[in-house]
């Protein structure tokens, strides 16, 4: 079994903060199709469309009957461990600074052999069970786990490195008005979270179910209105240093396309909070959360992003919004790119229609704040970077990965409150 | 198709000779291409050639980007008509071999220089092997980027497991080697080495030690190949070619290398010759770690698969023993010089065969058996090859 991880001792203010130094992160073409996948917690390799042999590593065409087709699939995550060892020496710098660190050989069912990092719960020639994550590099590796959880699996040093649990760490949730921000709240307390910041703009403003929000254990209010940047400097001033994980709750949707508004009002509104307050929450959290991406067992880790799924293609229904959400994306992704070596995921949620009052006349089926909220801690517990959440979001999606061409059409037939 | 056996054409009137090693260095400032021309200029000199002489020439190194043997031509002032560059690592040796030797037999060239050396600067080690081959960089390096030592130490404790070899019989091929070294003035390693310092050395990647390991540095490795005619009018001593093997990503479908290239031709290999096993006077592996020695010893036939770790336990493994083998000490005990490395064995076989081996002559040595494996791709080594020598001193 794995030690229970301790709550990390406060920071020593005078001891330089260990820098981030990221594992090989360079990779083939075909290699990062794994990562992708891995990015979605999913275990995919290569399979030949004409013999069906699964291949490993990528390559660009099958040693079996030299076919070209290779296709990514979703294989059995099952193995057996066959040969290991530890490592108490290596030349790069990160593995170096985490020593002693386990690596096998490991025999899929699905009949490759392949490296791995191993679980310390894993006995010499077990079965295991394989996952595929990106590591602190943002690509895509292997671990073999022990077949059966064991106790504090999710401690293991090695496997830690993988996934950003919330466990002891100190999180910021940007807004706490709402039913979403409160979910993700309580959910985080459940994980673990030592410390939960909650923004709340206009403070003086009544909402709903603040009582208990400040009674939830490690919760502390704080003023924050990401549309305003005085306001988001200051809470990074005073919580910047100790933000591990950030996840950006505020939104502000309204349906409506370009031609139903009349002027750009709405349009600024929706851009202040979902593009331009991102932007101001990276310019603020983003360099010290970067230069904190090593800093122990209470590092920084992860940044969650929540969108829409229209993000990826534009619905007429919620035009602007999803315009801004749009941008928003693709923010996300100049922010993954920024963080890339420093070993903090940035984790977009793409959801569909929320149970929430903006988006009350359209029709099911819609994903509750509390399973979005659910969904963010899994996936920060998990160490997945991309989560598509809700049928409906799961349907875009991959209609989007078909060709995204064929959806923006489909999506300008969608009648008016049902998407595709 | 293609699997009919054709009689493979055998190496008459081609021999081998002046073996000349440059002494290693740990680290060097000079580049790759200063150690390959020290190497060719000690060509030169030991044989009495100069630049013109030479028609042909056969290059391996790592470390001499952005060069290619195409380069060299033009930097060493050669004019050739036949060239080659060879990226098989510690399998150079026998596969320059090869080469050069059909390109002299065919009369494509007279004389062929084969050399091979590399430099090692301080960092030079780590960035090899970030950009070693891609299914490293994808597959292997991410994995602790312990480099070869990370998949040495699964290879030895697969053999480990299921051949029953014993770190002690690996401690006594490093042990012996050391010995030799100690007589072989190139060797970095100069300070003798026990089977007690070696069972309790620094532990590197379970059940890899300190002394497993092989150090990095830099130097070079060179030969010639010629007609026999030839070397006799030079008076060059010289050692004839009785057999060759070589091999390339054999047996893939091994869970974990238990076995390379040499189980699947060890029979032409000696049946080529003519030559039995017990007959040959010295082996020379290619040891980038000593279970690759243990490896060569049961592929080649030398004894059976399982049986080595009675085969070294029975027999004395220094120059002066009951089986010599790797007599200058080998990588373990001389450096790696990057792919001077699948020289090394090599030269010293003709180093012996001619004459040259200084205080670790094996006596009366007649015939030598010099393997070479090299290149991890991915988890295991994937070129191998053999070469069978015999003295040609009458």
């Amino acid at each position: 079994m794995t030690d229970p991880l301790q709550r990390p001792p406060k920071k020593d203010p005078q001891k330089r903060t260990v820098l981030p130094t990221p594992p090989p992160g360079a990779r083939s073409r075909k290699a990062i199709a794994f990562s992708t996948a891995a990015a979605e917690g999913r275990l995919a390799l290569q399979n030949c469309a004409e013999c069906n042999h699964v291949i490993y590593p990528a390559r660009e065409v099958c040693p079996k009957c030299w076919s070209m087709d290779l296709q990514w699939k979703d294989i059995p995550d099952g193995g057996e461990l066959i040969a290991e060892t530890t490592l108490l020496t290596s030349v790069n710098t990160y593995f170096r600074e985490r020593m002693p660190w386990r690596i096998g050989t490991v025999r899929l069912d699905a009949g490759p052999m392949v490296l791995a990092h191993i679980h310390g719960d894993v006995g010499e020639y077990e079965r295991v069970r394989m996952i595929a994550r990106t590591d602190k590099s943002g690509q895509g590796v292997l671990m073999a786990l022990p077949e059966k959880e064991t106790a504090n699996m999710a401690d293991d040093k090695q496997l830690r490195t993988l996934t950003c649990d919330p466990k002891h760490r100190r999180v910021l949730v940007t807004d706490g008005r709402t039913q979403l921000g409160q979910c993700t709240v309580n959910a985080l307390a459940k994980a673990g979270a030592s410390k939960i910041f909650v923004g709340i703009a206009r403070e003086w403003r009544p909402y709903d179910g603040s009582a208990e929000l400040a009674a939830v254990s490690g919760v502390e209010l704080m003023p924050l209105d990401i549309t305003d940047t005085i306001s988001v400097n200051e809470l990074a001033a005073e919580i910047g240093g100790k933000t591990d994980i950030l996840i950006n709750t505020a939104e502000h949707v309204r349906p409506g396309s370009a031609m139903q508004r009349h002027g750009i009002l709405t349009a600024r509104d929706e851009m202040e909070t979902n593009y331009f307050g991102l932007m101001r929450l990276i310019q603020a959290f983003g360099p010290g959360m970067r230069g904190r991406g090593a800093d122990g067992d209470n590092s920084a880790c992860a940044w969650v992003n929540l969108l829409s799924v229209y993000a990826l293609s534009n619905w007429s229904v919620f035009g602007t919004t999803t315009a801004s959400q749009a941008a928003a994306y693709s923010l996300s992704q100049c922010l993954r790119g920024e963080f890339a070596g420093s070993g903090i995921k940035v984790v977009n949620v793409l959801f569909g229609p929320l149970e929430d009052s903006w988006r009350q006349p359209l029709p099911p089926p819609k994903v509750t704040p509390k399973r979005l909220a659910d969904a963010i801690v899994h996936a920060l517990r998990q160490g997945i970077e991309n989560v598509t959440l809700g049928p409906v979001a799961e349907d875009i999606v991959r209609r989007f990965r078909d060709d995204p061409f064929v959806l923006e059409r489909e999506l300008m037939q969608a009648p008016e409150g049902q998407a595709v | 198709m293609g699997q009919g056996k054709s009689k493979r054409a055998g190496y008459e009137g081609v021999v081998v000779a002046a073996p000349v090693s440059v002494p290693y260095e740990r680290f060097s400032p000079e580049p790759a291409h200063w150690w390959l021309a020290k190497a060719l200029a000690g060509l030169g000199k030991r044989a009495g050639l100069s630049v013109d002489d030479i028609d042909g020439l056969c290059v391996s190194s790592f470390t001499l980007f952005p060069d290619t043997a195409v380069g060299l031509t033009q930097h060493f002032g050669l004019t050739l008509r036949w060239l080659d560059h060879v990226p098989t690592g510690g399998a150079s040796g026998v596969v320059t071999l090869r080469r050069a030797a059909r390109a002299v037999q065919a009369g494509d060239a007279n004389i062929v220089a084969c050399i091979a050396g590399d430099t090692n600067h301080v960092d030079s080690f780590r960035a090899m092997l970030t950009t070693f081959s891609r299914f490293s960089q994808d597959a292997s390096y991410p994995y602790g980027s312990g480099g070869p030592n990370g998949s040495f130490s699964l290879i030895t404790s697969h053999h480990m497991k299921t051949c029953g070899t014993r770190r002690e019989d690996f401690g006594k091929i490093c042990v012996a080697q050391r010995a030799n070294a100690l007589n072989y003035p190139g060797a970095l390693m100069q300070s003798p080495l026990t089977l007690e310092q070696y069972m309790e050395a620094r532990l590197i990647a379970d059940p890899i030690v300190l002394f497993d390991c092989v150090m990095p540095c830099a130097g070079a490795e060179a030969y010639l190949v010629m007609r026999e005619n030839d070397a006799q009018a030079q008076n060059l001593p010289y050692a004839n070619i009785l057999s060759t093997i070589e091999r390339h990503n054999a047996f893939p479908d091994d869970p974990v290398q238990i076995r390379g290239g040499w189980a699947l031709d060890r029979d032409e290999f000696w049946g080529m010759a003519g030559v039995q096993p017990e007959q040959v006077d010295m082996l020379q592996t290619y040891d980038d770690y000593p279970v690759i020695s243990v490896m060569q010893m049961e592929d080649l036939g030398f004894c059976e698969k399982g049986a080595a770790s009675e085969f070294i336990q029975a027999n004395t493994l220094t120059y002066d023993g009951t089986f010599p083998h790797n007599t200058s000490g080998g990588q373990l005990s001389v450096g790696q010089a990057g792919a001077a490395g699948g020289f090394l064995g090599l030269v010293e076989a003709i180093r012996q065969l001619t004459g040259e081996a200084g205080d670790n002559a094996v006596k009366d040595a007649r015939i030598a058996a010099v393997s070479g494996f090299g290149m991890i791709n991915f988890d295991r080594g994937l070129c191998t090859g053999a070469v069978l020598l015999e003295s040609g001193q009458q």
